[in-house]
């Protein structure tokens, strides 16, 4: 062994017989490499696809949305003591337009968790917009917009202007400035349900791609919105931004636990979104699994057909004395070689789709709609699973050469 | 061991004893026998020819003796090791390292190159290509004849070619026993010639035993022993003074 390892590496007998099958019958070889080629390079284009459309959605969703948005407690109507709660019939009570209680202290503690990226106190509340003859009902945000921008990225959204909200400063979307008639510089005036009101000029003119935002919120300071809205000192809601999206749904339920404020998190208010993408992905599962199968199912009638041509050769070899197991290897082998050169062809393939994809994809102003590529891991992982699907698909073929019985082998 | 007392001759055990083997096909009311009871011992350094008719059990005692298919009843023992006992595995190691063989139709491996072809039993046995093993094959086929083709692929050669190639495969395990079948049976006459003569050879200068199955009398008649087989029993088995 030691004279053998001075000169060079050689590979063990079961390899070097696997692959000089493979090479002798180059067309069926290269034909199933193919074949293999195409499921891969399918199932490889297609999750890159998917995962690149999804987190292009999610991200265009989330735009202009929190991650967890906290509100404070419903309120419930209690009847008073002594009356007989079964025979009362309760009308639900209205929601008040209300504060969270002792935000401030509690924005501290929760913008310290390590999985909170950003906390903004906001007080919102319905509005209507005015200017000239013309009235728009509105969202007013009163906002702390250094806090808020982390939240939802408006200042990287504005069309026009800044993202500046000082007393007298409003900053608007761009429907509702069509709507008013409204440019940069110009002065409206928003009034609450209260009787409240004040005339603000326009900084900001901001796009979220979303027209219904576009035309509904209106921010304002937190201080203007305070005080319009009659929260002074009070937050209607507070905005959080986390770490890792997917974690919403855990973390919203953990807030609302510790603090009995109700806690929205984005999955639970884009329910049917979420579905959506959920099935979506099951769908492609399914797809990529049925993809998969008939590359097994291609991989082993390949090789069935391939044990039966080389049923002599098997026959010889076994009586050169090669045991069960070295044929049973050999077999196995070429099945996951096929796996394996045919995951790097269906990567290769599946690379240059993609990028001719991108080429067609593109946004108005040319940049790629959204950028999606052939991870290296999700190469390692098709080549893996490749191989593996192979040796599997192998099985049954290879099975069969190792229990051939040399004499009937022989006699062909 | 036993038949060192039997046969002064030779210190060594028969290559090959087989006592009261039988083989049958089938079971129930469509069994057949092929082979009655065969009795025989080949010491080391025999030539011996097998002939009979078709149909009368040649291939199929070749097959046990080679240790290709087990027989129905009876003991055979190779080289000393009595075989009814062993598993497939040991059954493979034993034949890998004590038989050889020559088929008719050549039997090579047409994936791999004269070389490779004549490594393979040492290959196959030991399971990784070195330097040892390529050596010892180019020196077998220098001595058939074939070093000038060491690297072409197998069916790239002549018949004859093959043929050679196949018996310097046959001694790379340094087999005490060659079994051929029909070795000439597809070669020209002249082809044959040397092919047998290749063999007569070998035999002569290693002391391997040969056990050839010929339909030639031609052939036969030069071997040191004649055992002829009719209907799956030995009916003549004398030494041949003529060789």
């Amino acid at each position: 062994m030691t004279k053998i390892a001075r000169f060079h590496w050689r590979p063990p007998f079961e390899w070097i017989a696997a692959l000089r099958f493979l090479r002798e019958g180059r067309t069926q070889s290269l034909l199933i490499i193919v074949g293999v080629g195409v499921g891969v390079a399918v199932i490889v284009f297609m999750s890159a696809l998917l995962s690149g459309l999804q987190a292009n959605l999610i991200k265009r969703t989330l735009s202009s949305q929190a991650h967890i948005v906290l509100l404070p407690p419903e309120e419930v109507a209690r009847p008073q003591s002594g009356a007989q709660a079964t025979a009362l019939n309760l009308q639900k009570q209205g929601q008040r337009l209300r504060s969270i209680d002792q935000w401030q202290p509690l924005r501290e503690r929760l913008a310290a968790w390590p999985e909170v990226a950003a906390v903004s106190p906001v007080a919102a509340g319905p509005a209507f917009a005015v200017r000239g003859d013309a009235t728009k009902a509105v969202t007013l945000l009163g906002i702390e917009p250094d806090l808020y921008n982390r939240v939802v990225s408006l200042a990287d959204r504005l069309i026009a202007g800044q993202l500046r909200v000082g007393a007298g400063e409003v900053v608007i979307g761009s429907e509702l400035a069509r709507d008013l008639g409204a440019e940069l510089g110009d002065k409206l005036r928003v009034t609450t349900a209260g009787g409240a009101g004040e005339t603000l000029t326009v900084t900001g003119i901001f796009d979220l791609g979303n027209k219904g935002v576009n035309a509904r919120n209106v921010y304002v300071g937190l201080r203007t919105g305070q005080t319009l809205l009659d929260l002074v000192g009070g937050v209607s809601s507070m905005d959080l931004a986390l770490r890792d999206l997917d974690e919403a749904e855990r973390l919203a339920a953990r807030i609302a636990a510790e603090t009995g404020l109700v806690a929205d998190s984005w999955i639970r208010t884009n329910a049917q979104f979420v579905t959506a993408l959920t099935s979506q992905r099951v769908s492609s599962n399914v797809i990529r699994f049925f993809i998969g199968l008939s590359v097994a199912f291609g991989i082993a009638s390949v090789l069935v057909v391939s044990v039966i041509q080389r049923s002599k050769e098997i026959g010889i070899l076994r009586a050169m004395g090669a045991t069960q197991a070295q044929m049973l290897r050999i077999f196995l082998l070429q099945g996951g070689i096929v796996g394996f050169l045919g995951s790097l062809l269906g990567s290769a393939l599946a690379g240059a789709f993609l990028m001719f994809w991108q080429m067609l994809a593109r946004n108005p102003d040319g940049t790629p709609m959204f950028v999606i590529g052939v991870e290296p891991g999700l190469v390692m992982i098709a080549a893996g699973s490749a191989s593996l699907v192979g040796i599997l698909a192998a099985m049954l073929p290879a099975r069969r050469a190792s229990r051939l019985d040399p004499v009937v082998a022989i006699r062909g | 061991m036993v038949d060192a007392v039997t046969e002064p001759v030779t210190a060594k055990p028969p290559v090959l004893q087989l006592a009261g083997v039988r083989k049958s096909y089938g079971s129930g009311e469509t069994e057949s026998e092929i082979l009655h009871g065969i009795d025989l011992t080949l010491q080391p350094g025999a030539f011996a020819a097998l002939i009979g008719p078709s149909g009368s059990g040649k291939s199929t005692l070749l097959n046990l003796i080679g240790l290709l298919d087990r027989p129905s009843a009876g003991t055979l023992t190779i080289a000393g090791e009595e075989t009814t006992s062993l598993d497939d595995n040991n059954l493979t190691r034993l034949r890998g390292r004590s038989i050889g063989f020559v088929f008719q139709h050549h039997h090579l491996i047409p994936a791999f190159t004269a070389l490779e072809n004549v490594a393979m039993p040492l290959l196959v046995a030991r399971g990784r290509p070195d330097d040892e093993m390529y050596e010892r094959a180019g020196k077998l086929l220098d001595q058939v004849g074939l070093g000038e083709r060491k690297q072409h692929l197998a069916n790239r050669l002549s018949g004859g070619q093959q043929q050679r190639v196949a018996i310097a495969r046959a001694l790379c395990m340094q087999p005490q026993l060659v079994l051929a079948d029909e070795p000439t049976g597809n070669l020209d006459t002249h082809s044959a010639d040397d092919v047998f003569a290749l063999l007569r050879q070998i035999n002569r200068q290693a002391g391997t035993s040969f056990l050839i199955v010929t339909h030639d009398p031609r052939l036969a008649a030069r071997c040191d022993r004649i055992i002829e087989l009719v209907d799956g029993a030995i009916v003549s088995d004398h030494a041949n003074a003529a060789a």
